[in-house]
């Protein structure tokens, strides 16, 4: 795991180091950088699909919901109006849609993310605190196919890191 | 980032183009000064003052709800046909301060209108307690509050459901999902800097709580990269949610039949007046706070210039709503729109139509001046005045609509008893208790979207 003191030299660093064809590979930063996750071959992810099935799952079962009730289960008769009053319908069908929308993003991110997560390796390295902070942080996992511990520290210290360092797992 | 943020920080009575953050600002040190405020600086005696007063009224509050509860809705002074008075128009008070916060956080967001990064936690939190107080109101008002669960459609040994086509159901769907989407947007926007806080706390049980909240958040790239995308999607849906919500309220007065409450206006004009009143609400805080913590250099002119703006504008969208709803009392031909109109301006409460005009049309007209918008005692006033304003236009839409309706026979006055005023002041002060806590135990400004807005945040070819 190697430290930077920039995100200029975080990012280059991980674009070599994918370059030389290393996978299992991840950057840690005290914001977020667009540029790190492209580096590391990071670009796609699932949730606007999942926000979008959430969110169409919330509009249908509010619609029909109110459907159901107003229509079949307990039709109210006022002045011969329609029972199927839609547009009536149409603002709990627009809440109901982004309730289910937004809780799908907020859980789906952190499923995703696999959050919560009490424990996790990198924060061994004493250091890491410095993550939140205004440290930049490179890590190549052991799993990985082309690991070998001397190239890999060799490859790390070349790129401009202040610190390498090994993480117990 | 722009080539505003580069240019020397001032702050003087003429710079408009303040930068939106101090250029002298490094990670380490935006880190810290934030952080510090919750982990290091000791609780000032203000603080403890402030939150005293805060309590004390808080208390108030619960005596009231619960004298309320054992007595009846009749120590309020609702009475047909006033049967919504103050309660009713405090909920609306409330919920349209909340509305700032999320244009703030939201929409603000979406126009990448980056100035919004250092108020944006404060004004969502300000939505948050708002929307607390407001969602009190419409409960204690139902008369029986233990039956309120009657509200949501479930099924029971009844065999009844809810009417869907009514905007009092409208409105309970929509005041329950902002107030979730709000706390989600809350929470999530706070993770990053819970795992700041985590690793600054420096004693052990704030280390422990501080950890629990950031759920192991350790800054990765890939989760950084959902995060984004999570954050901007819930930037996305909370846009038309916020202007829905203030629709759905203004629905529930202007799909009745009450001359002064059918109107077309009434969605447009109400969510204007909602920002209007929000912007009121967190000038009015953020003055005070940004001098006593220090925090000028993060909150800097240039926001109270552009907040100060937004507020003239939608107090000019609030103006052109009154001016339209008079013109259509006129232009309807109908008599009880006409009379409705004439008694607002001539009847017994036209102390308190004429007071509205003062408050919110006259007195933000000073915004045109840059002087003025400079000035930090003047903008403050302002804005309390158009709070207060913004509390009189619901006081004249409830109360002189309904107290003059159709038939003569049926009119009535309303006079708010102190009960009435108990509840408020007493939200008052639970909205502030909330919020003295916030400043005191969580970070006050977004620490993780302080440092992308950085000269350093960069990331160079």
């Amino acid at each position: 795991m190697a430290e930077f003191e920039n995100p200029t030299d975080l990012v280059a660093a991980a674009q070599r180091v994918y370059s030389l064809g290393y996978r299992r590979i991840n950057g840690y930063s005290p914001y977020p950088i667009e540029e790190l996750s492209e580096a590391i071959g990071f670009t796609k992810t699932s949730l606007p699909l999942i926000v979008f099935i959430g969110g169409l799952i919330g509009g249908l079962s509010g619609f029909f919901m109110q459907y159901w009730i107003e229509v079949i289960d307990y039709p109210i008769n006022v002045g011969g109006k329609p029972t199927n009053s839609w547009p009536a319908f149409i603002p709990i069908t627009f809440e109901m849609t982004v309730l289910f929308a937004a809780f799908s993003a907020v859980l789906g991110m952190l499923i995703l993310n696999k959050l919560p997560q009490p424990y996790h390796p990198v924060f061994n390295l004493p250091n890491f605190a410095l993550a939140t902070r205004d440290r930049f942080f490179l890590a190549i996992e052991a799993n990985d196919a082309k690991f070998n511990h001397a190239e890999v520290v060799d490859l790390l210290k070349s790129l401009n890191a202040v610190a390498v360092n090994d993480v117990e797992v | 980032m722009s080539d505003e943020a580069q240019k020397p920080y001032t702050e003087g009575p003429m710079h408009s183009t303040a930068p939106v953050i101090d250029p002298g600002l490094t990670f380490a040190s935006v880190t810290d000064k934030i952080s510090s405020i919750v982990l290091k600086r000791k609780t000032s005696l203000a603080w403890f003052f402030g939150f005293a007063i805060s309590f004390a009224l808080f208390q108030l509050m619960l005596l009231a709800i619960t004298n309320l509860v054992f007595v009846g809705i009749g120590l309020w002074g609702v009475n047909v046909p006033v049967a919504w008075g103050i309660d009713i128009l405090n909920f609306v008070w409330w919920i349209g301060i909340g509305h700032a916060g999320t244009l703030i956080s939201a929409i603000l967001l979406l126009l990448r209108q980056r100035w919004r990064t250092s108020i944006n936690r404060f004004a969502e939190a300000m939505t948050l307690f708002a929307v607390a107080q407001a969602g009190m109101y419409p409960i204690f008002h139902l008369g029986r509050p233990w039956l309120m669960y009657w509200l949501f459609p479930y099924p029971n040994t009844m065999g009844i459901w809810p009417q869907f086509r009514s905007p009092l159901m409208w409105d309970v769907f929509a005041v329950s999902t902002y107030a979730t989407v709000s706390a989600m947007f809350w929470f999530v926007g706070l993770i990053p800097d819970f795992a700041t806080l985590r690793d600054r706390a420096r004693s052990k049980p704030f280390q422990i709580l501080y950890g629990m909240l950031a759920m192991g958040w350790r800054g990765s790239a890939r989760h950084w990269h959902r995060y984004e995308m999570a954050y901007l999607l819930l930037a996305g849906l909370a846009t038309p949610l916020v202007l829905s919500v203030h629709t759905i309220v203004s629905f529930d007065f202007a799909v009745g039949i009450i001359p002064g409450w059918h109107a077309t206006i009434f969605p447009p004009y109400f969510v204007a007046g909602a920002i209007y009143a929000g912007f009121a609400m967190v000038l009015l805080l953020t003055i005070p706070l940004r001098r006593f913590y220090g925090l000028e250099g993060f909150i800097t002119m240039r926001h109270m210039h552009n907040m100060a703006k937004v507020m003239l504008a939608t107090g000019l969208i609030v103006g052109y709503g009154y001016t339209m709803e008079a013109f259509f009392g006129w232009y309807s031909g109908n008599k009880y729109e006409r009379f409705m109109i004439w008694n607002r301006m001539h009847g017994p409460y036209h102390l308190y139509y004429w007071a509205l005009i003062l408050c919110n049309i006259i007195t933000p007209q000073f915004l045109w001046s840059k002087r003025i918008r400079s000035n930090l005692l003047a903008l403050w006033i302002i804005s309390f005045i158009v709070s207060i304003g913004m509390w009189l236009e619901r006081f004249v839409i409830v109360v002189t609509s309904l107290h003059r309706d159709y038939l003569p026979s049926s009119w009535g006055m309303y006079q708010p008893t102190q009960w009435d005023w108990a509840m408020f002041i007493g939200t008052i002060g639970f909205f502030f208790t909330l919020l003295f806590l916030f400043i005191r135990f969580l970070p006050m400004i977004s620490i993780f979207e302080m440092r992308t807005i950085l000269p350093e945040a960069e990331v160079e070819e």
